[in-house]
């Protein structure tokens, strides 16, 4: 009998042809935002240390801050931090082996990825209120 | 490992068209092909089917186009009623049993791929090697300890219960091959199907393996790659919910620390 023939077989599509469901989404969401808060930390380590180190210091932090591009930084971080805040809390109940159904589950990644992108619109109206200018 | 990307031999082209003469109701079906005869990239096929000639179901779409048009096109199917799990498949972005799935339910183009994420052994074939062994690896097999009773091992009305939504597992594989986490870490991350089945024998009252069932689960990989994505109560079939079990799973181990 011939030696059977060495075949190479090919790996089946996945993440190319899987349909996007919302819980699936907001999961690599929470992902991908809990890698931008552990960045942004480094941003929230600058402040602090300028702070302390003293007026010039300080100033230096702000005009990279008070930049479009800072702000635009800044504004990401707000809804990184609300959005994984919130998606946060689904886990609570499904450790709990809550919140299990279809519906439910659907309802609130629904209500993470709304309420994430709500709360920060609210966050930067009340700072932009306090503050007077943008 | 995470790897967006399919490798370059698993990269699907554009393959042949089968067109339906003179028929006036017409669907596409768009099927993965792959022959391990030849040293050629999987393609996607299109069969024109005259809905009109056809069954209700994707299967009997599969089975019309076997018969009529391509003998070699591959596919399991046995029971056509949703209770062996053979035809387990891709159908529109979802894993299915193509016996159980509308071909009305499908909007525009069929699109049929094998089960994500495994390897093709031909066309819509899946490698289910791999998934059989971690599955005998749970033992899903009833353990005791005590006597032997004379006659059966009992159990109340309400212990039976909670083997509702377990048993009915039929082992298609749909929820495993549709979990992203078994789809990056698959080799050590046991998946939905399996930790279902080990589940349905944590919740048996009779089963006096306990400790050990939850030692041999206690592991960063096998149960706690599971991170709640819930592609897999969205795909079953039979309408579990093998998310939920799992999340029992992580509670018993949780509980029995305390």
């Amino acid at each position: 009998m011939a030696a059977p023939r060495q075949v190479e077989r090919p790996l089946s599509p996945h993440l190319q042809i899987y349909r996007f469901t919302i819980t699936m989404a907001m999961s690599i969401i929470h992902r991908i935002t809990g890698i931008g808060l552990y960045m942004g930390m480094a941003l929230l380590a600058w402040w602090l240390i300028a702070a302390a180190t003293g007026p010039e210091a300080y100033a230096v932090f702000l005009g990279v801050a008070d930049s479009i591009i800072g702000k635009i930084i800044l504004f990401g971080f707000t809804w990184a931090l609300c959005n994984h805040l919130l998606s946060g809390i689904r886990y609570f109940f499904w450790d709990a082996a809550l919140a299990f159904e279809l519906k439910t589950a659907d309802v609130i990644s629904w209500g993470a990825a709304i309420g994430g992108i709500v709360l920060t619109v609210i966050v930067w109206f009340a700072a932009i209120v306090l503050r007077g200018v943008l | 490992m995470v790897q967006f990307n399919l490798p370059k031999n698993s990269r699907p082209v554009e393959g042949k068209t089968f067109k339906a003469e003179g028929a006036s109701r017409v669907k596409n079906f768009r099927v993965y092909r792959w022959s391990p005869d030849d040293d050629k990239n999987p393609r996607i096929d299109t069969y024109e089917i005259d809905l009109d000639k056809c069954g209700p179901m994707v299967l009997d779409a599969l089975i019309k186009i076997k018969n009529e048009v391509d003998q070699t096109l591959t596919f399991r199917r046995s029971c056509r009623e949703g209770i062996c799990g053979s035809c387990a498949m891709n159908i529109d972005g979802q894993n299915t049993l193509a016996c159980t799935k509308g071909i009305d339910e499908c909007k525009g183009d069929v699109k049929i791929y094998p089960l994500p994420s495994m390897g093709v052994i031909k066309d819509l074939v899946p490698d289910l090697t791999g998934f059989y062994a971690q599955h005998a690896s749970i033992e899903p097999w009833l353990q005791t300890k005590t006597a032997e009773p004379v006659k059966e091992w009992k159990q109340s009305h309400e212990d039976r219960e909670k083997l509702d939504g377990l048993y009915e597992c039929i082992l298609c594989a749909c929820c495993t091959t549709s979990c992203p986490s078994y789809w990056w870490n698959g080799d050590r991350y046991l998946g939905p199907a399996t930790l279902l089945q080990a589940y349905r024998w944590l919740a048996d009252s009779r089963d006096e393996a306990k400790g050990e069932r939850l030692d041999n689960l206690e592991d960063p990989f096998r149960l706690y790659r599971c991170h709640t994505i819930m592609n897999c109560a969205k795909t079953c079939p039979k309408g579990l919910n093998p998310a939920k079990a799992i999340a029992e799973i992580k509670k018993m181990m949780v509980e029995r620390q305390a």
